[in-house]
């Protein structure tokens, strides 16, 4: 249905298929049903936008939208920590981002990053539980080869039964999302809690062996370079290789590219693949890097802000960077709003709202208005 | 998750407890099926009108939050309904102006939906979460269906809300088949281009289906908050949202074939927790992923089954209609 649904945009050109939306005192409001470009100041009004709707809600809990705002700003981006913070946040966003990005670009809607960030944390500790005593030099290698590993066969769990079942890739994704929760509080709750824990639920601490290196005593990590190499490769991938090249054939014509010869199928898990084990390499990271221990709710839903991520930066690679980083920001603000008495559901709420606008702001910029007579 | 209907009961002979245990079952299917069934019969019916509506699972944690909040603060269950209803109303209506007139791609569209629902629904929440309602769900005794064996155990005593889904279920199912607008509705899906030029208002249709499917679907959120588990927890619908997406496909976008559907996956639900109150050695938390589990594994049958078929879904889902585009 994806494909169908890219090709219905793509059929018409030029502006013979614009269509008249009414008359408005000799201007005229033009619709392109067609074009899909979109001004480069839609994502930034999109964001405004949804500050604008969601202050009625905060203005409705009783508190001053402009306040709470301002907190989240410096929360997030006005002090040394917090702006550590916000890149710490950055890494998974942008790794998961990258990874769903990929399978977007050819129509697969892979919506389970979450999941697959799970499976890739907990592959990662895995190894730290059942080979205690490697080194490092052998232990991290090995812990970022589990976690992009899990993460990429939970991709292939959505991918197989997409291009051999026909079943809807939204629908599988998701409910391995839930799969993979369940397994995290098992597996932290019961097999692998840390019995000098206090009843904590989480593993055992990470030894420093297991420990992604930190840049300059701060909790910025070494999965910065993952995330920020995932995006070179991304934008290689995509601009300079025939694996690329088949890839955005696929994205834009799907019957064009199998009978270029080449296989939807195929394509498929080989992007799931990437998809899912980028999403485990956050995974790995943020266990390694972060919270040096896997723990209940280790995930505060990167998996879906990073839909939101790639989305709001329409793919493009320099796009997924910024965005990842508002995003990321937008995760931290949310904490710190949480010490005068908002819920940390408020930025889940800010992130929803962004993406409603985004898309409705990509389609308001296809009208167009003109003068007649 | 908690269970309503969970009366045990220890009779004493051996044929007697095991359809003593089918009615308990059943009636478990039935109370964890009601808030799928309103959902898959929204989607349904927006489906069938040519839209794609993913929002679900956020439209009926909206629907159960608002529900919740009215009932706390008025007392008053209908208040609840109708609070849901308008919200579901709402909502609907930005996804027909966003996916019919905007055009804009429907499955981000449902996805955005579920992402602001999720948020706003935890955010509206926070204050109540956990709150007991004040009110049930009035129950609608027939007292003369008492004696009849299994039917009197099961619909002498059942609440108001599973009774509409009931009559959802038979009202959708004469429009889709036995009335003119039915058959518009399915000329609409499968081909919005004939269905046009036959002087069908395509938008007009398209708008009162998403609107009227979407208010089910938060109908159903309100079901699960009102009837099931009567108290409000962020994220409460933990995926039934999307399961009912599913069980859309699995029932082939037949309203009888949805309350099949729906109960099968109520009694899955429930299963888990049955199996929990037996005392296995099952972690729970392996049982809570069965429902997760069997609707992939469903699809993947059914994909297997029809390969090659056509699955019944309408034939332009997902399309956006222009009417100037040459086909």
């Amino acid at each position: 249905m994806n494909g169908k649904a890219a090709a219905a945009g793509m059929e018409t050109g030029g502006t013979e298929g614009a269509r008249r939306r009414g008359l408005v005192s000799g201007f005229r409001f033009e619709f392109d049903p067609v074009s899909d470009r979109v001004p480069w100041w839609v994502p930034i009004a999109a964001v405004l936008a949804a500050l604008a709707v969601c202050a009625v809600f905060i203005a409705a809990n009783g508190m001053s939208p402009l306040a709470v705002y301002g907190k989240m700003l410096t929360g997030a981006f006005g002090t040394r920590f917090g702006l550590t913070e916000t890149l710490v946040k950055t890494i998974p966003l942008l790794l998961c981002g990258v990874g769903v990005s990929i399978a977007y670009r050819i129509s697969f809607w892979n919506i389970g990053a979450e999941g697959q960030f799970l499976a890739g944390a907990m592959a990662a500790t895995a190894v730290t539980i059942y080979l205690p005593d490697l080194p490092a030099a052998a232990s991290l290698p090995l812990m970022t080869l589990a976690g992009i590993a899990a993460g990429g066969v939970w991709g292939l769990m959505t991918a197989v039964p997409r291009a051999y079942f026909q079943v809807n890739e939204l629908i599988t994704s998701l409910m391995l999302n839930y799969v993979a929760l369940l397994l995290l509080d098992y597996v932290v709750f019961g097999p692998w809690r840390d019995p000098g824990g206090l009843n904590f639920p989480g593993s055992p601490m990470f030894t420093a062996a297991q420990s992604l290196p930190a840049f300059g005593g701060t909790r910025l990590h070494f999965g910065l370079v993952f995330a920020l190499a995932a995006v070179l490769l991304y934008a290689f991938l995509f601009r300079r290789t025939r694996w690329g090249y088949e890839l955005r054939l696929i994205g834009s014509n799907p019957e064009a590219a199998r009978n270029a010869g080449i296989s939807l199928n195929r394509q498929m898990l080989l992007v799931m693949l990437a998809s899912g084990g980028l999403a485990g390499l956050a995974g790995m990271a943020e266990v390694s890097g972060v919270a040096h221990r896997l723990m209940y709710g280790i995930s505060p839903g990167y998996g879906y802000t990073a839909i939101i991520v790639a989305w709001i930066a329409r793919l493009h690679p320099l796009g997924l960077v910024l965005s990842a980083f508002l995003f990321g920001g937008l995760i931290v603000g949310g904490y710190s709003v949480q010490t005068i008495g908002l819920p940390s559901a408020t930025s889940e709420m800010l992130q929803g709202a962004v993406l409603f606008f985004v898309i409705a702001g990509a389609a308001l910029g296809r009208v167009r208005i003109r003068r007649i007579g | 998750m908690r269970e309503r209907v969970c009366e045990v009961s220890f009779p004493t002979d051996k044929g007697a407890a095991a359809m003593d245990l089918i009615i308990q079952i059943v009636a478990a299917a039935m109370s964890a099926g009601t808030p799928l069934l309103f959902a898959v019969l929204g989607g349904i019916l927006i489906e069938r009108s040519g839209i794609i509506q993913l929002g679900a699972e956020g439209v009926m944690l909206m629907g159960a939050v608002t529900a919740a909040l009215f009932c706390i603060r008025t007392g008053s269950l209908a208040a609840a309904l109708a609070a849901a209803l308008a919200v579901g109303a709402a909502l609907g209506l930005l996804h027909a102006f966003l996916t019919v007139s905007m055009r804009v791609n429907q499955i981000v569209c449902g996805l955005a939906l579920t992402l602001f629902g999720s948020g706003l629904s935890a955010f509206l929440g926070r204050a109540i979460a956990g709150q007991p309602m004040p009110g049930a769900v009035p129950k609608i005794d027939l007292p003369f269906l008492e004696p009849a064996p299994v039917i009197g155990d099961l619909f002498a005593h059942l609440d108001a809300l599973t009774w509409l889904s009931f009559a959802l279920v038979i009202g959708m199912h004469l429009y889709l088949y036995r009335t003119s607008w039915g058959l518009h509705l399915r000329a609409l899906g499968d081909s919005p281009q004939t269905a046009d030029v036959m002087g069908i208002p395509v938008t007009a249709f398209r708008y009162g289906c998403v609107i009227a499917g979407t208010m089910m679907i938060a109908l159903g959120g309100a079901d699960l908050l009102l009837v099931f588990s009567p108290a409000w927890i962020e994220g409460m619908t933990a995926g039934r949202g999307w399961i009912a997406v599913a069980l859309i496909i699995f029932a082939r976008w037949n309203p009888l074939r949805a309350l099949l559907a729906a109960y099968f996956f109520g009694a899955l639900d429930a299963l888990g927790f049955r199996i929990q109150l037996i005392g296995s050695n099952i972690p729970s938390y392996f049982l809570k992923m069965i429902p997760y589990v069997v609707t992939i594994l469903v699809l993947m049958y059914l994909g297997f089954r029809n390969r090659g078929k056509p699955s019944g879904s309408p034939e332009s889902l997902g399309v956006p209609y222009i009417r100037e585009q040459r086909l």
